[in-house]
């Protein structure tokens, strides 16, 4: 009964994006404000459509209800009841629902808080947003409904992939999506601008904030994708330069170029065209990563073949969006004049630059990632592009980028003078050289890596404060506090997410070039050193059940000087119904290091494979990815976002009472 | 799930990779060996490295390059052992000729274009009406106001 009325509900979502597609674009070409305003009640009752689909399907997986395929496929009765639900979304079919929920939810919001745009270019928006729905949902209800019903219903079902059923997988793709669906309003936006045929600072200020909080989204679901991928799969590497994760990386890169050209719209009024073209690839790269994903085919080529309807039919989406917005792009470009001019030494300069080494570092990813299927199909070569060639490829670019941060973000819009700006960076520059001369000689022969990003990071967030600083302005240092408290919270939003790039990439670097591991088989009770640490295995015990698995498990202990840091267990699961082991690595965490554990499959001669590994740094990686998300956060509560879209309201509002 | 491949091709087996029976004694070639293991792709996985997999043509790998570094085998020798008998690939860094050599200066090059494009469009500006710096009486108006303001 529920199923029937989630697929019901889903069927109707369908029709409703529809209209919303057709109904305001011709209202918007035509000028019939009735049809331009059909959007909206469109967008909400679309959004509250699929969430009662999203809904029914909840009930399904929460109530085990095999009698849909879904549910049998990826669901269990003894599976606990937190992993019943996120279970909803750790399947091609569900996710997918999840995907046009987001999506309607994005819509209805531009419909709710809309109410600052031009009518036209708000209807326009909601059109090509309803476009998107319309092509994702027939997606959904032709190639993938999870809906389906089993004619003869098992009585339990498959269980969850084990390694799915863990916190920071069942928050990893929320997060994601929330990330690529929210680029699909910067995507609208743009295309609406370029049936219009106008570019204003209005338009820039209304699109970054969407694009803000994609991208912080994004920052999110790849953190939490990667730190998952740390702990969970048992030898701590974080990020493996995969086909999947790069899918996810280069909207992220090109949104973070979106982010800094869309200021230059904003405060500028140049920069425009490149601007509308950033926001198109930036959903562009969001769909081929949802084609990537569901294609399969890139990890494999050949489970292309397996699923040819479906990679067909995203191929399909992805080339009807991107290709046509691209020409709309080549034909109405033109229109976008720029009017701000500016010199060589400004801060649109640096911004460009920015863009430039963003861009091009998503270039390095995108033809990394396609590299080994093109060589294939046009010269029958097999190539890998693994690590290797990526941190050798992508890393000089990211090493510029934060080199010309600090400057970039200091000099003054339109006409700047470098000398003025380069003798207030002396301090952090000094300060740079110095931590970094420190590392350097601390460290003592190794990489050569580690010190430069710790110099870069010092850089980084030196020339945040030397920024600050010069913001406050003159006078005593109540005054300049005063003045530091009263600069606008996008202010410090930016100072706070440069912050938090400096200390991951000085916690990528560290731990790459600092982590040290040890791989022995131990005996119960032996006992050895790692570093600076006594590493014992003090006792195994196996045969210890979980709700859906028995484990083997260890007790390790790690001293420093003769006390005791960390009492470890590691455990090596295996999921009886879903047949898989899964590794549960124990972590002892810390500011400076992680010490980290695991233990592996008994020996022929006794004993147990054991792994300990020191981890420096490891934290930074994603404490820097959370400080740039609350950076986000703060950039995105500041009140122009709040008072220019509430002012307009207001104004309109008024004559009508 | 966006994760899936990542999941399934480590899937193989999560657990241990470089066993410790395979280890060599001397740290100084282990260190070498672990860095090699990096480098070459298990050619029976979906895309790791030899380090990384469990499966046993991954093991066997790992057992072979340790055997060549003790005969005293230089790591390029290792890697054109392994190239000779599987191909380029099974290099996880493609090597700098052929298509490979694409890959390595896509980078590059496209760096070169978006700032030959970026310097393009901002001589494509010199039409425009120049900026023009402050005149002596403009600025001594703004330091007035900046030093009222500091006061």
């Amino acid at each position: 009964m529920y199923n029937e009325l989630g697929h019901f509900a889903l069927i109707l979502a369908f029709c409703i994006a529809l209209v919303q597609m057709v109904v305001p674009l011709i209202g918007a070409a035509k000028g019939w404000n009735v049809w331009m305003r059909v959007g909206e009640p469109a967008a909400t009752l679309q959004f509250i459509l699929i969430a009662v689909s999203f809904a029914a399907l909840t009930h399904a997986f929460v109530t085990s209800d095999f009698s849909l395929l879904v549910v049998t496929a990826n669901s269990h009765t003894l599976k606990p009841m937190l992993y019943k639900i996120t279970g909803v979304w750790g399947n091609h079919e569900g996710s997918l629902l999840l995907w046009v929920l987001i999506l309607a939810l994005f819509g209805a919001s531009a419909a709710w808080f809309g109410g600052g745009l031009p009518d036209r270019l708000r209807a326009r928006v909601l059109s090509v947003q309803g476009a998107i729905g319309v092509a994702f949902l027939a997606f959904i209800l032709w190639t993938s409904n999870p809906f389906e019903r089993l004619e003869i219903p098992p009585f339990n079902g498959q269980d969850l992939n084990p390694l799915l059923q863990d916190v920071g997988l069942a928050f990893h793709p929320p997060f994601l999506y929330l990330g690529y669906v929210g680029l699909s309003m910067s995507f609208s936006f743009a295309v609406a601008a370029l049936i219009e045929g106008r570019v204003d600072a209005a338009w820039g200020r209304w699109v970054r904030p969407w694009t803000l909080a994609a991208w912080l989204f994004l920052t999110i679901g790849i953190a939490l994708g990667s730190w998952w991928a740390y702990y969970e799969l048992g030898w701590g590497g974080f990020w493996f330069w995969d086909p999947v994760e790069n899918a996810s990386f280069m909207p992220w890169l090109i949104a973070a170029a979106l982010l800094h050209s869309a200021i230059v719209v904003e405060k500028r009024e140049a920069l425009k065209s490149w601007t509308v073209l950033l926001a198109i690839l930036a959903f562009g790269f969001s769909l081929i990563g949802t084609f990537i994903v569901r294609s399969g085919l890139l990890t494999s080529v050949h489970a292309f073949a397996n699923d040819p309807e479906r990679g067909m039919f995203i191929l399909a989406i992805l080339v009807l969006f991107t290709g046509g917005a691209l020409i709309l792009f080549a034909l109405r470009a033109h229109a976008l004049q720029a009017k701000g001019v500016f010199a060589l030494a400004s801060r649109e300069t640096a911004l460009i630059a920015n863009n430039v080494l963003l861009a091009v570092a998503c270039f390095v990813v995108f033809v990394g990632t396609v590299w080994p299927l093109v060589a294939e199909m046009a010269w029958g070569q097999k190539l890998s592009v693994g690590p290797p060639f990526f941190d050798a490829a992508f890393t000089p670019f990211m090493v510029a980028l934060a080199l010309i941060l600090p400057l970039g973000a200091l000099i003054p819009w339109k006409r700047a003078r470098l000398g003025r700006a380069w003798r207030s960076l002396v301090p952090a520059l000094i300060a740079a050289i110095a931590i970094g001369a420190l590392v350097w000689t601390l460290q003592s022969g190794r990489s050569i890596l580690a010190p430069i990003a710790a110099v870069l990071a010092v850089w980084i967030i030196g020339g945040t404060i030397v920024e600050l600083w010069t913001r406050a302005g003159r006078g005593d240092y109540a005054l300049k506090l005063r003045r530091l408290g009263g600069l606008p919270r996008a202010d410090w939003g930016k100072a706070v997410v440069h912050s938090g790039f400096a200390v991951t990439l000085f916690g990528v670097a560290a731990l790459t070039a600092w982590q040290s591991e040890d791989i022995r088989v131990a005996r119960v009770g032996d006992s050895f050193a790692l570093g600076a640490y006594q590493v014992t295995l003090d006792a195994v015990r196996e045969d210890v059940r979980g709700p859906n698995w028995i484990a083997t498990e260890a007790d390790v202990s790690l001293s420093k000087n003769g006390k005791i840091v960390a009492q470890l267990t590691p455990e090596k699961r295996f999921y009886q119904i879903a047949g898989m082991p899964t590794t549960e690595a124990a972590i002892a965490n810390g500011v400076f290091r992680d010490l980290y554990v695991v233990i592996g499959d008994p020996q022929q001669g006794g004993g147990y494979a054991l792994r300990s590994h020191i981890k420096p740094f490891a934290n930074w990686i994603w404490a820097g990815a959370i400080i740039m998300a609350l950076g986000g956060c703060l950039s995105l509560s500041d009140r122009r976002h709040r008072i220019a879209a509430g002012a307009r309201r207001a104004a309109k509002t008024v004559p009508a009472e | 799930m966006k994760r899936l491949a990542v999941i399934l091709c480590l899937l193989a087996a999560p657990v241990l990779a470089v066993e410790p029976s395979e280890m060599l004694r001397d740290p100084v070639l282990e260190t070498r060996a672990q860095a090699l293991d990096h480098e070459l792709r298990c050619v029976k996985c979906q895309s790791e490295a030899i380090a990384s997999s469990s499966a046993a043509w991954a093991a066997d790998a790992r057992v072979l390059v340790r055997e060549l570094i003790a005969e005293g085998k230089s790591d390029a020798e290792v890697m054109d052992f392994f190239v000779d008998r599987y191909g380029e690939y099974v290099r996880m860094r493609p090597a700098a000729r052929g298509a490979g050599l694409v890959l390595w200066i896509a980078g590059p090059l496209m760096l070169l274009a978006g700032i030959g494009v970026a310097a393009l469009a901002m001589r494509g500006r010199r039409g425009a009406p120049e900026v023009a710096a402050l005149g002596p009486e403009e600025q001594a108006r703004l330091d007035q106001i900046l030093r009222d303001r500091g006061s």
